[in-house]
């Protein structure tokens, strides 16, 4: 291990896509700063490390390590405890370690029906193959080989162990992890807990904000792919289903920017403590009608609400999973 | 199911209607069921889908939800706006496993103490029969999963250290 004195940084990966990472890469040629910086001790999507050599660091001699991806599986959970154990700071990194992300919308669903469907009944799995599932243990000549189980409930990194920090979007950007990376190179920390984006709805630095009506009131909702977007006017007004309103800033609109709805990856603002209640809140409240029939008719338009508000937030919001599973797969 | 178990309902009330009715309930010495807690709110509009889900995952068995009729809110559209939402709550309770009973609208005016007193008893009812809703015990048996793996990593970091400890001895007393 390196003698240098450097502040040891790590990043790790967990149930997430690996668009994190490339946001770390996407630093460009900041991350030359960043690496003179540092020391990277962990990195097992670019670099070669073994856990062992972490297991085997003092504790707290990690300054500080990025976390993404949500956790899902016996490993890591492992190596989420690990690393908190061996950091002064814990960051989640992306809106999967920090609320749950994509993979949290698993928590609509059994893990049996998940594994069957995987192993099983997936049409991508034909040709004839037998169905099987991998086994969790394997014995041959003394030897006993282990794969990492999968939890019944996906969770936030902060539902496993506590958090320092949270640097959220899916993925974050450049801009957030540079501003992060530096505050802490320098000490410049804001309080325990505190999300590293400004605390202010995205609407704040959308450019179609001065479109966004007064009065809304939405006679008929349009996903992004039944209409032509106007590329100026306030997604709202157009009866496509923004999360603006209900999502912190920080992202520099690129989706609006790109003629795209928010999906609130960025998460809520401090004052709020579950984003998809409070966008469907406000979204719903705007539709035209005043009869429950012709409500319904223009709420069909929405025709997975779960997915559409929840879409980052599920496994961090008031149920966290649907209530009615089993804590046994079931 | 314990024989004992009553269940444990929040009720929204809006101020100038439904509030006003169990006032009216009260001093007309009605007798409903004592299993709900009123929460006086100013409006039914005020009820944020929050304040619901909330309700739920910190153990009440159900919600009731009261307001002004259609038309009669004494901020015009309050109600509405309430009712908008609670069509869209009611498909999401569905697809997070919540029975659709557990979750309850009702529009009873000023003058309606009887029918506070219906629903009320109605809901407690249903409820009752539903069973309890138990979200706070169900996130403790969630986490289980983990708390089982916590033991196991505690074990194994103790196996470790000890390791760690023979193995770096001579290197320390070299150093």
């Amino acid at each position: 291990m390196s003698a240098s004195s450097k502040p040891k940084i790590a990043f790790y990966w967990c149930a997430s896509c690996g668009g994190c990472e490339e946001t770390v890469v996407d630093l460009a040629e900041d991350i030359l700063g960043v690496v003179a910086a540092v020391d990277i001790v962990l990195w097992p999507v670019a670099m070669d490390f073994k856990y062992k050599s972490i297991e085997a660091m003092p504790d707290k001699s990690i300054t500080a390590t990025l976390l993404n991806g949500a956790i899902r599986s016996t490993e890591q959970e492992e190596m989420a405890r690990l690393l908190r154990r061996k950091s002064q700071f814990l960051i989640a990194y992306g809106s999967c370690a920090v609320s749950g992300g994509i993979p949290g919308l698993a928590n609509q669903f059994p893990r049996e029906q998940i594994l069957k469907f995987n192993y099983e009944d997936a049409p991508t799995l034909g040709n004839g193959r037998p169905k099987t599932r991998p086994q969790l243990k394997f014995a041959e000549a003394g030897r006993e080989v282990s794969l990492p189980e999968l939890h019944n409930v996906v969770r936030s990194l902060d539902q496993v162990v506590e958090v320092d920090y949270y640097v959220p979007g899916c993925p974050p950007t450049p801009k957030l992890t540079k501003a992060a990376v530096t505050a802490l190179l320098e000490g410049k920390l804001p309080p325990k807990g505190s999300v590293l984006a400004p605390d202010i709805a995205l609407c704040d630095e959308c450019f179609r904000k001065k479109t966004k009506p007064t009065n809304l009131s939405i006679t008929e909702f349009k996903r992004p792919h039944q209409l032509l977007a106007d590329p100026d006017l306030c997604f709202l007004a157009q009866g496509v289903v923004c999360m603006g309103p209900a999502t912190r800033s920080g992202c520099g609109s690129q989706c609006t920017n790109g003629n795209m709805p928010c999906t609130g990856c960025f998460g809520p603002t401090s004052r709020v403590r579950d984003q998809g209640l409070k966008i469907m809140s406000s979204v719903c409240a705007n539709v035209a009608p005043k009869e429950e029939g012709d409500i319904d008719k223009v709420l069909a338009g929405i025709p997975d609400p779960i997915g559409t508000f929840y879409r980052y937030g599920f496994a961090k919001s008031m149920l966290r999973r649907k209530v009615n599973l089993q804590a046994n797969g079931k | 199911m314990n024989k004992e178990w009553k269940p444990r309902i929040v009720a929204f009330f809006c101020n100038w209607c439904t509030y006003t009715a169990a006032d009216l309930a009260g001093v007309s010495r009605l007798k409903y069921a004592a299993n709900i807690r009123v929460i006086r709110l100013m409006c039914s509009g005020r009820v944020d889908p929050q304040f619901i889900l909330d309700a739920l995952s910190k153990g009440a068995d159900g919600v009731l939800i009261g307001g002004c009729h259609p038309g009669d809110c004494h901020y015009v559209e309050g109600n509405y706006k309430l009712l908008r939402r609670f069509q869209m709550l009611k498909r999401m309770l569905k697809d997070l496993g919540i029975e659709e009973q557990r979750v309850r609208l009702e529009w009873i005016s000023a003058a309606e103490g009887e029918k506070v007193k219906r629903v009320v008893n109605e809901m407690v009812g249903q409820v009752q029969k539903l069973g309890p809703l138990g979200i706070p015990q169900k996130f403790e048996e969630w986490d289980k999963e983990m708390e089982h793996f916590a033991t196991q990593v505690a074990e194994k970091d103790a196996a470790c250290a000890c390791a760690c400890a023979e193995r770096d001895k001579p290197a320390l007393a070299t150093a």
